[in-house]
């Protein structure tokens, strides 16, 4: 296709409407933000680690803050803005607060933003134990009690689960925002994508313990593939049933205590974990 | 055939699609696009191959929209104009949204069309009754041109149609011009009165009980919301016309249209396939089950 | 027919052109992969089946096809789990499809069990496979199927014992093959007490003109009573059955108590469909690159145990797991009759053995229909 043949299409394509998620945005190179709240950073590499494909995301968006790439920042509003980490201090939340009326979209990637992330086991305690553990001088210390997700603070448009983020669902959700369509990714079960893959289940050939029945898919099948059970690194899918789960892993010869810390990791503080994982708080 | 559409007694469209496989869409060219309610617009289109699509009244295409995805969208145009296919549709999704955003001159593909149709032949000689709720007036519309084309065939011609305001009065010009041909009674109705509103304040059902039709020598097709659907089935029966002469048009989620991805599989039906028109006493024990 | 027999066997259908497809131990299980030899088979192995477990175990030595089905169903190879159907570029102001598909693969399936055959001809009615079209009614075959299944080849073997999941006599069928169950050529295998021989039975005329190219003696009367005790045995073993009757018990019991119960218990993983023979669900996906010039559809399975499956505007129609797990067992085991003129079970038990928390659908069964109206 010629230049002006792309030109004319661009301008002939449509403009944004007043609806939810995808249809937001103009095809015009949209304006993006990363940023991060209580987080590895490992999720924001995700992007940088989109080797092959960086130069094609950098050609078809303006990154306008992106602290792990560059220190240049552009000011908002933003098109999109991907929400890493999780919410632990008020001025966080102020900061979010403030992130979310500059963004047309925001997207929150990974463990910490969609569920809190491992610093949410402090929900599980008290905060204060767990500072006059860590620090020599806790009063400097100013935290809220608990660790939360973007979610529950302000709206949420699209959410990658993991932890780390898959790259290729982080590149498949951005393609499909660009392109105003729905991303491609369901929101089962790690089994499914066991079963696509062809993955002899670990759990029933070998009774190895699994949250795969129970865990989101979208990693590409990591652990399983490897012989390991599912950790549930990506969080509760969408009809999870823990309890049912629970109960299975206990006839595999699971503990109590076992089981609770199984379910209470990544993902700890998601409502379908956190709920099983109380009901084997011994 | 399968079992089903033995007892079914379905009634497919005859006509020839044309296309050799059933899962590539056809690029045809949107040659109008036009509002027809603050959400809902409709749009006229023209195989770019210039092989027309032929379909019957009731039966829907998959609507492409390059690189978004595919709807089902009911064909709302008129079925003895073979020059151009024309769509009505809610902007409710991406793929919709992503419909309503096309300009003239631009490419949409098409599959189908697909599914059963509003059988005509068992109105000959009788009142034909149309009720429709919102958006359900434009899979009726064709239906409606093609009985108002053979109008000798029918006795009395009804539509009784309710919308949520005036304002989403769908196809509103051309009921008003139905309406001034006297060989069609045509009723509309609104849930709730806005502005200036002189007409009929109420649910559809109201039309119904009271419409001028003999129950005991009508045909009825009804398509709207299953609920609403349901209340005119009610209505129709209370009245006297019998289950098996009142036909609906369904909705599920309709993906590959042909039978094969399982999606819209309800009960011992297809909906893509053994409906969207059902006669209603082969699904009466269905839809009574929730969540079925 | 002996081992040499099998072996060029399989080196004869390799150099005609075939994908030889067939039993491997992989992983704890055997699954059914590419195999190049006989060295790829599984030897000496059996398994032990029950709700949720699944182990393989030593079986008779030197034996080939003792063990059950596993894990694998040959659907993965004739409606793959993930599958281009067409790509599009943009075109000026349109687009334009590529239907170019990739040739379908010769596939030679060698262990095809019975119920995998029956299994077989239920996905034939689906997809369409030796049905003419009626556009105009609606009635398609599915291209993709068809391609793939049309080549196929397909070695059956006979089952000389049944698991503790098997019950595939209560579904109409039976451990030892029939004539027209739609098999090229069915081996039975006797096990290598002296000689590791396999019996022969040609299903059809591809069947009988393969068979011709091989070594092998005729088989005496002593040879068909041995299989016809192995067959007597394996129906004698079925650790599980179907109420004969389910089809009209499960239209009369759509609300009963039992459907709450089992969603308790159902983690609405999708395992059972996934390793079901004969579920047929998937959706589409359309991809795009970055700019938005070059699209994709692919077809992928799906289930009936998604929240998106029932999707319509304004939510799911199944919302609850309770309406997925009855949809997945009405469909399957009543709705099926009217849709396909047969049960969409053919009692391999796979559904039992691969369901993570062991959801036993003859229990199921069992329970509603002695409990319900």
């Amino acid at each position: 296709m010629t230049e002006a043949a792309k030109k004319k299409v661009v301008k002939a394509a449509p403009k944004a409407a007043k609806a939810p998620v995808a249809a937001k945005l103009a095809r015009a190179k949209p304006k993006v933000a990363v940023w991060k709240f209580a987080s590895c950073d490992g999720c924001q590499l995700s992007l940088l680690a989109c080797e092959d494909e960086l130069l094609d995301v950098v050609g078809e968006i303006e990154i306008a803050y992106f602290l792990e790439a560059t220190t240049a920042k552009i000011d908002g509003p933003y098109d999109i803005s991907l929400v890493e980490g999780s919410i632990t201090t008020e001025h966080d939340l102020h900061r979010l607060r403030k992130i979310r009326q500059e963004s047309k979209m925001l997207i929150t990637i990974g463990a910490c933003a969609t569920a809190g992330g491992i610093q949410a086991l402090k929900n599980f305690a008290k905060v204060d134990d767990y500072i006059r553990a860590v620090y020599d001088h806790p009063e400097f210390i100013k935290t809220l009690p608990t660790s939360t997700p973007i979610k529950d603070h302000v709206p949420v448009d699209f959410e990658l689960r993991g932890c780390p983020i898959n790259k290729a669902e982080l590149l498949e959700a951005i393609s499909a925002l660009l392109n105003k369509r729905t991303p491609n990714i369901a929101h089962t079960s790690q089994c499914i994508e066991c079963k696509k893959k062809g993955t002899v289940c670990l759990m029933v050939a070998k009774g190895v313990p699994c949250l795969g029945p129970v865990t989101h898919a979208g990693c590409g099948n990591l652990c399983p593939s490897t012989n390991r059970g599912c950790f549930g690194c990506f969080g509760p899918s969408e009809s999870a049933n823990g309890p049912a789960l629970a109960k299975q892993l206990e006839k595999l010869g699971m503990t109590k205590r076992e089981i609770r810390d199984f379910f209470r990791s990544y993902n700890a503080h998601a409502a379908a974990f956190r709920k099983t994982s109380e009901m084997y708080d011994v | 055939m399968t079992e089903a559409s033995h007892t079914k007694k379905k009634h497919h469209c005859t006509c020839h699609s044309g296309e050799a496989s059933p899962m590539h869409p056809r690029p045809f060219k949107v040659v109008k696009i036009w509002k027809e309610l603050s959400d809902t617009f409709s749009m006229s289109l023209v195989p770019e191959d210039g092989q027309p699509i032929a379909f019957a009244p009731g039966q829907f295409n998959m609507l492409y929209v390059f690189g978004v995805g595919e709807v089902p969208i009911s064909v709302s145009g008129d079925p003895t104009d073979l020059s151009k296919l024309v769509h009505t549709t809610r902007a409710v999704g991406n793929v919709s949204r992503a419909l309503d955003a096309l300009k003239e001159g631009m490419s949409v593909g098409v599959r189908g069309p697909f599914g059963t149709v509003w059988p005509l032949d068992v109105a000959e000689g009788k009142d034909l009754v149309f009720v429709a709720g919102g958006i359900g007036l434009a899979p009726l519309r064709p239906v409606i041109y093609q009985a108002m084309a053979d109008r000798h065939k029918y006795r009395n011609l009804a539509i009784l149609y309710g919308a949520r305001t005036p304002e989403d009065i769908l196809f509103d010009k051309e009921l008003q011009r139905w309406k001034a041909r006297f060989d069609i009674d045509v009723q509309v109705t609104v849930d709730r009165s806005t502005g200036d509103w002189a007409g009929r304040v109420g649910l559809v059902t109201k039309l119904v009980e009271c419409g001028g039709f003999d129950p005991t020598n009508t045909v009825a097709y009804t398509c709207g919301p299953e609920v609403m659907m349901l209340h005119v089935v009610d209505s129709l029966h209370k009245r006297g016309v019998p289950h098996e002469r009142i036909y609906l048009s369904m909705e599920r989620n309709m993906k590959c249209g042909v039978g094969f991805c399982g999606h819209c599989q309800w009960g011992t039906s297809f909906v893509c396939r053994d409906g969207p028109v059902f006669r209603f006493d082969t699904i009466a024990d269905d839809l009574k089950v929730r969540e079925l | 027919m002996d081992e040499a027999g099998l072996a060029s066997l399989i080196t004869l259908l390799t150099k005609v052109g075939y994908q030889p497809i067939g039993p491997k131990v992989r992983d704890g299980a055997i699954v059914y992969e590419e195999i190049d030899s006989l060295a790829d088979l599984p030897v000496g192995f059996a398994d032990e089946q029950e709700g949720g477990k699944y182990r393989l175990v030593a079986g008779t030595k030197g034996s080939f096809f003792e063990y059950l089905v596993g894990p694998t169903s040959w659907k993965r190879y004739l409606f793959p789990p993930t599958h281009k159907l067409w790509s599009a570029e943009q075109k000026g102001k349109g687009f334009e499809i590529d239907k170019t598909k990739a040739e379908a693969p010769a596939y030679a399936f060698i262990g095809v069990r019975s119920c995998e055959l029956n299994a077989m001809k239920i996905q034939d009615k689906v997809f369409g496979f030796g049905r003419e079209d009626h556009e105009g009614a609606g009635i398609f075959s599915d291209p993709n199927y068809v391609a793939r299944r049309s080549k196929a080849l397909i070695i059956a073997v006979n089952c000389s014992r049944a698991g503790k999941t098997c019950f595939c006599t209560s579904m109409g069928g039976d451990p030892h093959v029939k004539e027209d169950q739609g098999f090229d050529l069915a081996l039975t295998e006797f096990a290598p007490q002296q000689t590791h021989e396999f019996m022969v039975e040609v299903g059809s005329e591809r069947g009988r003109l393969i068979l011709e190219l091989l070594p092998y003696r005729a088989v005496t009367s002593h040879d068909t009573d041995r299989a016809a005790s192995q067959a007597r045995k394996a129906r004698g073993e079925m650790g599980r059955k179907m109420p004969p009757d389910i089809k009209d018990v499960l239209k009369r019991n759509l609300d009963h108590k039992r459907w709450d119960d089992v969603a308790n218990r159902c983690l609405s993983c999708a395992n059972c469909t996934m390793v079901c023979p004969t579920c047929f669900c998937s959706t589409v996906q359309d991809s795009t690159d970055l700019k938005g010039e070059k699209t994709e559809r692919t077809r992928t399975w799906d289930s009936c145990f998604s929240v998106d499956f029932s999707y319509i505007h304004g939510g799911a129609i199944r919302p609850e797991t309770k309406s997925r797990y009855r949809q997945w067992m009405t469909h399957k085991l009543s709705n099926w009759y009217e849709q396909y003129g047969s049960s969409g079970c053919v009692g391999c038990g796979r559904c039992i053995t691969w369901c993570p928390v062991g959801i036993d659908i003859t229990e199921e069964a069992r329970v509603i229909k002695s409990t319900g109206k």
